[in-house]
């Protein structure tokens, strides 16, 4: 008999104690659901489609309000009313205005989710709580009106997949280029319906918000969860927030993993996805000089502290020369920066800030391109169209590059910058 | 007298759901109907106009990888195909599966190889058991949620009934 993977143990956790094995259906009941922006659109599925009046338990719901925020048009404007509303109507316990930030940055700062429960949103990047030692998992508009009328979900326990990471990264190359390396070398559909479970002895030197970086990115290697194994670190964050008990859930050593990819970090350089793909990944040097017109550090990829900082390290006492957009992941976040001075330094190199939100990442407003633009993103998606027109060109990296390349107004490798 | 008869669309591994329903179809074809018009399109050009309903897939394994585009569904559903026999599925497309009411049924290793197209496969719920040119095997137990939401003819189907 062999040991189980964290999928294994989480889910088997959240269908109510049972032991479950991959391929197994179960009923799950999760500690948490959550939807943004969308809430509106599933509330009408909820109540117009299926005829539905009350959530179940309003106590494990929150919402957001982050992806056009604060409302650029009057019919956002409507959609946010609407939301406010209903939150009103059914006692939703946790609410984000607009300015709080983005949902997996809030939810995880407000402690709503702890290590071994389960969490699912109407997001695709939900995958991001795994750096909680969570399972999240996203689901559709029409399974989260059903999660909120039953408070329960079916699911299929999902095969896993081991990534083992060794080594330290070599300056400015972080974890978003690991993220990079991964999807460049199994692609974009290398983690298909699986749980991907890292490990390794590299985990314990990555920041928390690397860690986040690591399992966000997962939703575009076509991951169901995605989960890092929670140490002391992450506890110590957590505890002044936590109302609950939790208890960590580790994968058995002798569980079954589909494969086992070995990544040494210390091997990596920084890595940029070129358009129009995630995972159309190339070394720096093989794009660098590549104009663009804009620079973008936000998203709930790389909009931390941490990432602000990172820029600031390269603007300080510099100017940049193109558009240079920050946008904050979250209110605590802007707080941070601007306490610290961080803020300031980016000021006066040059950068605009925005609300704490999605910013211009999925094309909604505050920095959407002209077409035959190119923009230089932290994001974590470069798909056709995605910032607002398909004539765009996206290029993702780490936030080090974005913060050169702003400087010079072609992809830069910081080294050159200093 | 609970036995049902089928016949069968036999397929290989890996049919990926862009082949189902292709991808450059996805925001301009719209309506159930016309998505069901190019099921297969791409991998087998009789089977929509050909295709009856009460019709059968099976396939081997992997069926339905690649984007989790639910119209990979919708397209079979339409043409009348309510149950889909494969050696394994993608998770995300037996996810699809279930929420549109259509049976995913997992059979044993070569199932497709044992049979051809056009073969007659006869289907007993009563008993559990689905044979095909004198292989047997059994319909692997589902959770009663998953029968639920089947029975009811997909998600938003039992919730209806639920809340109504
Ligand atoms: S920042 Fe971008 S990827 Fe993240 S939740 Fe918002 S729109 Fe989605």
């Amino acid at each position: 008999m062999t040991g189980y993977t964290f999928a294994e143990k989480a889910l088997g956790r959240a269908a109510g104690g049972l032991t479950v094995r991959a391929g197994e259906v179960v009923d799950v009941t999760p500690d948490l659901v959550f939807s943004h922006d969308n809430t509106a659109a599933i509330r009408r599925i909820f109540q117009d489609e299926i005829g539905a009046t009350t959530i179940k338990h309003p106590e494990r719901v929150a919402f957001t309000l982050d992806h056009a925020v604060p409302a650029p048009t009057t019919r956002h404007a409507q959609n946010h009313a609407e939301i406010r509303e209903w939150v009103r109507q059914q006692n939703v316990a946790h609410f984000f205005e607009v300015g709080r930030g983005i949902c997996h940055q809030v939810i995880s700062e407000e402690g709503l989710i702890l290590p071994g429960e389960l969490i699912f949103g109407s997001d695709s990047h939900t995958t991001h709580f795994g750096w909680l030692g969570a399972f999240g998992m996203a689901v559709g508009r029409t399974e989260m009106a059903a999660l909120w009328l039953t408070g329960q979900i079916w699911l299929q326990v999902p095969r896993a997949l081991r990534i083992w990471l060794d080594g330290r990264p070599q300056p400015y190359t972080t974890a978003k280029d690991v993220a990079l390396h991964i999807l460049g070398r199994y692609g974009a559909d290398g983690g298909q319906y699986r749980s991907v479970e890292f490990a390794g002895n590299a985990i314990t030197h990555l920041s928390l918000s690397e860690r986040a970086v690591l399992t966000n990115m997962m939703a575009e290697f076509g991951a169901m969860n995605a989960y890092m194994p929670p140490d002391d670190a992450v506890f110590d964050y957590l505890q002044p927030h936590q109302e609950r008990d939790y208890t960590p859930l580790y994968p058995d050593a002798d569980a079954v993993y589909d494969e086992t990819h070995h990544i040494d970090i210390s091997a990596l350089t920084p890595q940029i996805a070129r358009p129009h793909r995630p995972d159309n990944v190339v070394a720096l040097d093989e794009v660098a000089g590549t104009p663009v017109q804009q620079a973008f550090i936000g998203t709930c990829t790389n909009g931390r502290y941490e990432d602000l900082c990172a820029a600031a390290e390269i603007l300080r006492g510099q100017r940049a020369r193109i558009r240079l957009i920050v946008i904050p992941a979250s209110s605590h976040v802007l707080e941070q920066a601007a306490r610290s001075g961080v803020l300031a330094d980016l000021i006066s190199a040059g950068a605009t800030i925005s609300t704490p939100g999605c910013g211009p990442c999925m094309g909604n407003h505050m920095g959407v391109p002209a077409p035959d633009e190119a923009t230089i993103s932290t994001g974590n998606r470069n798909f056709r169209g995605r910032m607002g027109t398909r004539e765009a060109d996206i290029y993702l990296s780490n936030p080090y590059v974005v913060a050169a390349s702003a400087i010079t107004g072609r992809i830069t490798d910081p080294q050159e910058v200093l | 007298m609970t036995t049902t008869t089928h016949r069968a669309w036999v397929y290989g591994d890996n049919v990926n759901t862009d082949v189902i329903f292709p991808g450059k179809y996805t925001y301009t074809v719209r309506e159930p109907e016309q998505i069901a018009r190019h099921a297969l399109e791409d991998l087998d050009a009789d089977f929509a106009s050909n295709v009856q309903s009460g019709d059968v897939i099976v396939a081997g394994r992997n069926w339905g990888c690649g984007s989790s585009r639910e119209q990979a569904v919708t397209a079979l559903k339409y043409c009348g195909v309510r149950v889909i026999i494969a050696q394994a599925f993608s998770g995300l497309y037996f996810r699809n599966c279930i929420n549109q009411g259509i049976h995913p049924i997992l059979c044993p290793p070569d199932f497709n190889k044992s049979i051809k197209t056009g073969d007659t496969v006869l289907i007993d719920y009563a008993k559990g058991v689905i044979s095909a040119n004198g292989e047997t095997f059994n319909i692997p137990p589902l959770s009663p949620t998953v029968r639920h939401i089947l029975s009811a003819g997909g998600l938003v189907a039992m919730l209806k009934a639920r809340s109504g």
